[in-house]
């Protein structure tokens, strides 16, 4: 890939937030790439959950700035949420609603035109493998489900960044290798943040990692660089949050 | 944002919310201890006075409301913080008057709903006798403006807190207060130079004006102006994310 030709679509300048006297982010500064898959890593506590709640506009930053695609996440907040999809960590749902009545709702308010919506919502129940739950209320599904139809909320409209929390926590391995595959296929053509604390996952699906501590980044790289750097990963994450 | 979208936006929330009214019992509870209560308190009274008037049921529906209004609106913003689903609702591209109206407005129409089942009440009583319809009217506009302002405060307050049971008091109080400070029992125990203020603030004087069947501007402003107060108050503490 020419670098030249990466189109920076996430640019986060002098991020900080404040909750009180407690700093969570300290003057956080990286970009993301079109066609990239960061994952961010961190014990926790570190800063990855709130980083993500104030790019997707959810929480307001106490100082510095986040561009979206050169757009600007407060003064431009409904078209930068609007290419953004999110996965929060807790997958929060509308528990009394069935599977396919949400998702039709989410299509709509994603504001997809009428006669795209059943095409887009057959894909996503396809991808996200949830044809048999489809009539199930969601209260009923089992962590696993319900972390895919998570999944399926989050890329119903085709986001151009994806943003997904410790997306494979809970889950069985055959569900881990799934949605590992989901967020490879998605990052050919755009771009995902995801956080984990499975080491595995990062070498096996993201191109670049950022390591952060204390609302610090204390570590950057390609999976590749870091195992060459401290032998493994499970060292570079030692070594780097000590 | 052109204008169609912007309203498009809100009727699709406002369908999902009203859908689930519906998808859970506290539809079917609220709508059948309000027709009992109604029709037994209406009809206790309406054989002994042994006239044709609904006077008598526009007399206590503010009561009623007090209770049911809260219970409606409990769970519009509480549940969608305990349950975490505000950070998917909130990370939408909507704004926060859109996601404010859409709750407020399904709500309203749940509301209205409920009342146009009561009209059982007018028609038996025009059926048993010669009914004036002004005050039917009248009484019927009236609940509507009272039960949104009530809608307003109760889903404000449910703003301010995670628990549904807290917004449910809360909102019972604080609807019981905006209404009795304009009640004639606290009026005639009030110093003299209150009384006005507190006539003009009070929910329930304006209700009664307008269940009488006089339709004054002066009434429908106020309610108007109570309503957006609350729908305003409640996008400030949406926008605050001040729940923490």
């Amino acid at each position: 890939m020419l670098k030249g030709a990466k189109l920076t679509m996430i640019e986060i300048k002098n991020l900080t937030k404040k909750f009180g006297q407690n700093l969570v982010l300290d003057n956080l500064s990286f970009s993301v790439a079109k066609g990239e898959i960061l994952g961010f890593l961190g014990p926790n506590g570190a800063g990855k959950t709130t980083t993500m709640k104030i790019i997707t506009s959810f929480w307001p930053a106490t100082s510095g700035s986040i561009l979206i695609n050169g757009l600007d996440t407060v003064g431009n907040s409904l078209a930068t949420r609007s290419k953004i999809g999110y996965l929060p960590e807790t997958v929060p749902l509308y528990d009394d609603m069935r599977v396919f009545e949400y998702l039709k709702f989410v299509a709509q308010i994603r504001g997809l035109a009428e006669g795209k919506i059943k095409p887009r919502l057959k894909q996503v129940v396809a991808t996200c493998g949830l044809t048999k739950v489809l009539r199930r209320p969601i209260d009923e599904l089992s962590k696993g489900f319900r972390q895919r139809v998570g999944l399926a909320q989050a890329i119903m409209h085709e986001p151009d960044i994806l943003i997904l929390d410790e997306p494979t926590t809970g889950l069985d391995p055959n569900q881990i290798m799934e949605i590992r595959d989901l967020i490879k296929t998605i990052g050919r053509e755009k771009t995902v943040i995801f956080s984990t604390h499975i080491l595995s996952e990062v070498s096996a699906t993201c191109n670049r990692v950022i390591i952060i501590n204390n609302g610090k980044i204390v570590g950057q790289g390609s999976p590749a660089e870091l195992i060459g750097k401290y032998g493994n990963l499970e060292q570079a994450f030692r070594e780097l949050t000590k | 944002m052109n204008k169609l979208q912007y309203l498009k936006i809100i009727y699709i929330l406002f369908k999902k919310e009203l859908m689930s009214y519906f998808n859970s019992p506290i539809a079917y509870v609220f709508i059948g201890v309000f027709l009992i209560v109604g029709n037994w308190l209406f009809f206790n009274t309406f054989f002994l006075v042994g006239q044709a008037s609904v006077r008598n049921y526009f007399s206590f529906l503010p009561w009623i409301f007090l209770f049911l209004a809260p219970a409606l609106t409990m769970r519009l913003w509480a549940e969608e913080k305990k349950s975490g689903t505000i950070e998917f609702l909130l990370t939408l591209p909507i704004t926060d008057w859109q996601a404010v109206l859409a709750k407020f407005l399904s709500a309203l129409a749940f509301l209205t709903f409920s009342l146009l089942l009561s009209l059982s009440i007018p028609f038996s009583a025009a059926w048993l006798g010669n009914l004036d319809l002004g005050p039917v009217v009248g009484g019927y506009l009236g609940a509507l403006f009272l039960g949104g302002s009530y809608l307003a405060l109760g889903l404000f307050i449910s703003s301010l807190t995670k628990n549904q049971i807290i917004a449910f008091i809360l909102g019972l109080v604080a609807c019981f207060s905006a209404f009795i400070i304009g009640a004639d029992f606290v009026l005639a125990n009030s110093p003299a130079i209150f009384v006005p203020i507190m006539k003009f603030l009070g929910l329930g004087s304006h209700f009664n004006n307008i269940a009488k069947g006089v339709l004054d501007s002066k009434d429908i402003i106020y309610y108007l102006s109570f309503i957006f107060l609350f729908l305003w108050l409640n996008v400030r503490v949406i926008e605050r994310r001040a729940w923490k």
